[in-house]
């Protein structure tokens, strides 16, 4: 056994060495959760500009913060940039993240900086978008269905197998719907619509913004999600257009966070300034993100949502953020909602 | 007392094993780093600063600088054989060796797991002995070291005490393979059972785990009643009970027409068996939303041609259950074609002389011969699709599997490990079953009829009422199954499916374009970071498969020892451990010291080792049952140990078996997702979970194309195996082989 033992070892170490990263270098591990193609531009870019050595993931918000949860008691992560904002207030919440007031502040937006606050600066809005949904307009026709403008439209009956939402038990965007329309029509009236809606569903993906995607590729005909991803959709090419709500919407702050007792805070906070700045934000156009972005001098696309032009509702981010009030609304719809027959 | 030559021999020899170990386990407390190296466990940024820096010094360091004096005690048993190094014949050196190892052992990982990474972690603990004010981090060579060298002092004394003839390499490897498997099977699934018994604060309550248990979204009854889902565990069930049944009537389809129908070219058929190994995750699904969604082209055609309105039929059970249909078929093909030709022909020939009917033959000989390979074949199909959770993922629409329920369950919004942990078991449950019943009812009865005894004669054909039905079945699904496979390679070339149809390359210059620059060879594509790291991994784990699996496969093969059929039962059941409970597990128990692996690369190979494990086990049987046993009696007799006939008789003649493990593991590891989407990290992400990420992201062109890259990468080693080894020899551990569950 002995020799056997050893020869494994030899083996094993000989494999794996080549596996190994074995110079001593600046790091920082960078987790992710906007778009892969963002997400690479902005660890590269970031190598580019300092020679720290950047290690990404991406996974999408929900499941960093659930890897960041896991890994509390021996962070892995030095810093989370992008995604929705609330799982960035959750960990804010949860004690996960540290407070940290960049100098860059001075460059931000008002809704940056007041997102901020209400986290006990923990966490910082780097992009905002507005809520909506896009429809496959060749679908529509063929299918002789009127153009929806309110979300009202999306209660009708001839929409009925047409619409597709995230489920908010799974996903940030679709539980930012949920708690837009809350907001928007009063907690009573709010669900009676979800409940309606719910009759026009044709399947909850698990994933925010899989409704346009598939709307996109001829799979679906409604998508209700953020209205960045929809013009993406539409300006990659494909039939889709979007629609601004006429009663009004909520909108999401895309957030970074310094991760507590990451290993290289230091490179994490340099991380910070440097994707606060405004040349590094107007860089998100050339990865087709369509979001607005926080520093005010960021440049950004005709094609992107002029969050001026919609009706934008007064979002309570610290309420609907708090776990509490998540954990309620989503029972409330869990039991009210989706057991509902269609 | 008679001492025999025997024992002298196995005195010394003991003494020389002691020694080593001593000597190893002196060098894991004295020279090496004790705990994990945070920059992984093959950096060696920590020679700069070593042996006094903390975190890289070895225990004995730590020791003398006054600092994790906990760590002190454990030099008592490394030391402890020396007194009775020179007395190796009497009782009490086995004796000593017994205590010795046992105590390391225990209190090396009893150390380890009550001081963490926030001093103590029990709460008594604390209350106890106050406060430490000190922590420790996970494992790192030094400990790992020591812990060898624990195991094997207990092995060698127990040897000594005459087990299994006192021989020190089989009862060390014996401990060996116990070892790791308790480590890295059933540490992590206990992990699982005690977080599924905690509430969210972590205390434990069975009534929380039962609330959670028994909730309605995983046992309810509403599709029965009312228009709306069952639970998921009843949708599981349901798919799979349906795959099970379809795939093994399309696998006896297929096998009869391969080896009864007088069809020139069923050998062809044969190749079809390796489709399944080599396909990556989602590309099948991929395929099928590309052919039969709302807006795919067969919906479109049929729709057109009778003027009906195009519907989302294919999201949900129709979908998931075609792609499974389409991935496991072979698998069960591989099984019954074994079964259909195991079936002696002189049995047919002795029916038809009594003037049976070709029919006749077929329904009272035939086919009750092949019954159990039947009921084999839906077990594995009913596991596999149970496990499965690519289709699933892309084809699910709103009906959910057990499968990916628990993957959304830990990176949903929901964010719940105790969840996961509760639907992990309901699957556990439901995979163990049919494993069980596998091996209870089918593992030990012989329905082999050929006995190599002048058998002769070919098999009959089968009667035209089966013969035309098996023919037109299987000329449908093969054309089906090129037509999935062709979208596959098509998609990877058109602009964008369904809009735009251009021909162009630009998917695989995104992932595969290799650029020069002032250094050379320049990979530009966006895809080679993740397949370089898959192809690593995949190659440091397929030699360590191999071994595991032979060494496990020559203790059952050629030793006795009381517990056998225990041994065998862990060994083989990380096969009916679906791979997203793999994952689950693996994060809850690996997350933490004192065996802190997550992130690293290692956590990666180690779930392939142990995923792959009971390929090169039934490799390793299936080629070592055909030796002799006295070849290795000649060699024992000759004098040589075990562990010399082991390495220098046996190993020599099981090169096939070797070698199929090593391609087989290490396709499997190119191919895996449901497991690794758990396991990695920023630093090693793999293939599939970037293909994945695609996806999710609508780039359905770049995953195909990755996909396809993969498909041609696993065929060439494949080919290049079969051309190395022979045809025939590799047929048979290969036909084993694809038992392990997605």
């Amino acid at each position: 056994m002995k020799k056997s033992n050893n020869i494994a070892a030899a083996v094993g170490i000989a494999l794996l060495g080549s596996v190994s990263h074995g110079i001593a270098a600046e790091k920082l591990t960078y987790y992710c959760s906007a778009q892969e193609d963002w997400c690479q531009l902005m660890a590269k870019g970031f190598e580019e500009a300092t020679g720290i050595k950047v290690a990404m993931t991406r996974k999408s918000s929900g499941e960093t913060l659930a890897q960041i949860k896991a890994e509390a008691s021996n962070p892995k992560g030095d810093v989370w940039w992008g995604g929705t904002g609330d799982p960035h207030l959750q960990a804010a919440e949860d004690g996960l993240t540290v407070a940290y007031e960049s100098p860059m502040r001075a460059e931000l937006n008002d809704w940056s900086i007041s997102q901020s606050e209400s986290a006990g600066n923990k966490t910082i809005g780097i992009y905002s978008g507005a809520l909506g949904y896009g429809y496959n307009e060749e679908i529509l026709k063929a299918n002789n269905l009127p153009v929806p403008a309110c979300w009202e439209d999306l209660l009708k009956p001839e929409y009925k197998g047409h619409v597709q939402m995230a489920n908010p038990n799974s996903s940030g965007t679709a539980y930012t719907t949920l708690a837009t329309i809350v907001q928007l029509f009063g907690e009573d009236e709010g669900f009676e619509f979800m409940k309606g809606l719910h009759k026009n569903i044709n399947q909850y993906t698990k994933s925010g913004s899989a409704p346009i995607k598939a709307a996109a590729r001829g799979e679906n005909t409604i998508g209700i999600v953020f209205m960045h991803d929809a013009v993406k959709q539409a300006v990659s090419g494909f039939p889709i257009k979007v629609v601004a709500p006429c009663e009004g919407t909520g909108y999401e702050i895309g957030s970074m966070s310094l991760i507590k007792d990451g290993r290289n805070l230091e490179n994490a906070k340099k991380f910070y300034d440097w994707a606060l700045t405004a040349d590094v934000q107007s860089r998100s156009l050339e990865v087709k993100a369509f979001q607005v972005m926080s520093n005010k001098a960021a440049e950004s696309s005709p094609q992107a949502p002029d969050l001026a032009s919609i009706k934008l509702i007064d979002y309570d981010f610290k309420k609907y953020g708090s776990s509490a009030e998540r954990k309620r609304l989503l029972k409330k719809w869990d039991d009210e909602v989706s057991t509902l027959p269609r | 007392m008679l001492v025999t030559s025997a024992d002298v021999q196995s005195g010394t020899r003991a003494g020389r094993v002691v020694m080593l170990w001593l000597l190893i386990g002196f060098a894991g407390y004295f020279l090496a780093p004790w705990y994990i190296l945070e920059d992984g466990f093959f950096s060696f940024e920590w020679l700069d600063g070593y042996p006094f820096d903390t975190d890289y010094a070895p225990a004995a360091f730590l020791i003398s600088q006054g600092e994790k004096i906990w760590l002190a005690p454990l030099i008592l048993p490394l030391l402890l054989p020396l007194f009775v190094l020179k007395r190796q014949s009497s009782r009490l050196f086995s004796t000593l060796l017994i205590v010795a190892g046992a105590s390391g052992l225990f209190y090396l990982f009893a150390q380890g797991f009550s001081i963490g990474i926030r001093g103590f972690n029990a709460q008594w603990m604390a209350t106890l002995f106050g406060d430490l004010g000190d922590r420790q981090f996970g494992f790192g060579y030094g400990a790992v070291l020591l812990s060898a060298t624990f195991l094997f002092y207990l092995t060698t004394g127990i040897a000594s005490r005459g087990y299994i003839n006192g021989d020190i390499f089989v009862v060390g490897a014996i401990g060996f393979i116990i070892a790791i498997v308790a480590i890295f099977i059933f540490f992590p699934i206990a992990q699982m059972l005690s977080s599924a018994l905690r509430d969210n604060d972590g205390v434990y309550s069975v009534s929380v785990f039962i609330s959670k248990f028994s909730e309605n979204k995983i046992w309810g009854l509403g599709c029965l009643t009312e228009n709306r889902g069952c639970g998921v565990a009843w949708n599981s069930l349901f798919l799979a009970v349906i795959v099970g049944a379809a795939t093994t009537l399309l696998g006896l389809v297929f096998a009869l027409v391969a080896t009864r129908s007088g069809f020139r070219y069923g050998n062809w058929l044969r190749a079809l068996t390796v489709l399944p190994i080599i396909t990556p995750p989602f590309v099948i699904g991929l395929a099928i939303i590309l052919l039969f969604g709302l807006s795919g082209s067969v919906t479109q055609w049929v729709a057109g041609v009778l003027d009906l309105q195009p519907t989302r039929w294919v999201y949900g059970l129709p979908g998931i259950m075609i792609a499974q249909m389409l991935s496991f078929t072979p698998i069960a093909f591989l099984v019954l074609i074994g079964v259909v030709e195991g079936v002696s022909p002189s049995m047919e020939e002795a029916s038809q002389t009594l003037r049976a009917s070709r029919w006749y033959t077929f329904k009272t000989v035939t086919f009750p011969l092949i019954r159990p390979g039947l009921a084999n074949a839906f077990l594995l199909g009913f596991i596999e699709s149970m496990a499965d959770f690519g289709n699933p993922l892309v084809l699910g629409g709103n009906y959910d599997v057990l499968s990916t329920e628990i993957f959304f369950a830990i990176v949903g919004a929901q964010n719940d490990q105790g969840r996961a942990a509760v639907l992990a078991i309901v699957l556990l449950m439901f995979t163990l079953t049919a494993f069980y019943a596998q091996r209870r009812w089918l593992g030990r009865k012989s329905y082999i009829t050929k006995t190599g005894k002048g058998d002769g004669g070919s098999h009959t054909l089968m009667p035209k009422r089966i013969l035309w039905p098996c023919y037109t079945i299987a000329t449908v699904w093969v054309v089906f199954t090129v037509t999935v496979y062709s979208m596959i390679i098509y998609g990877g070339f058109v602009e964008t499916w369904g809009l735009n149809h251009t021909l162009t390359f630009k998917h695989y210059i995104t992932t595969f374009a290799v650029g020069y620059n002032e250094f050379g060879i320049h990979f530009k594509g966006a895809a080679w970071d993740s397949f370089f790291t898959t192809l690593k991994i995949a190659a440091a784990a397929a030699p360590l498969t191999a071994m595991v699996g032979l060494i496990t496969a020559y203790l059952l093969v050629r030793q006795q020892f009381h517990g056998k059929n225990w041994f065998e039962f862990g060994t083989m059941l990380s096969f009916a451990i679906p791979g997203t409970v793999v994952g689950v597990s693996y994060i809850l128990a690996f997350n933490v010291p004192p065996l802190e692996l997550t992130g690293t690369g290692i956590i990666l190979i180690i779930s392939f080792v142990f995923r792959n494990m009971p390929v090169g086990v039934r490799a390793g049987i299936a080629s070592m049952s055909q030796l002799d046993k006295s070849l290795d009696e000649a060699s024992l007799t000759l004098g040589a140990s075990t562990w010399r006939t082991f390495r220098k008789v046996i190993l020599p003649l099981m090169r096939p078996a070797i070698l199929a493990a090593l391609v087989f593991s290490f396709v499997r590891a190119m191919t895996a997702i449901s497991a690794v989407i758990f396991l990695v990290s920023a630093e090693y992400n793999m293939a599939t979970s970037y293909i994945i990420g695609r996806v999710e992201n609508n780039d359905y062109g770049i995953a195909i194309a990755y996909s396809t890259v993969l498909i041609f990468t696993m065929l060439t080693a494949i080919v290049l195996f079969q051309l190395l080894v022979g045809r025939n020899q590799t047929s048979r551990p290969f036909a084993q082989s694809r038992t392990n569950v997605g």
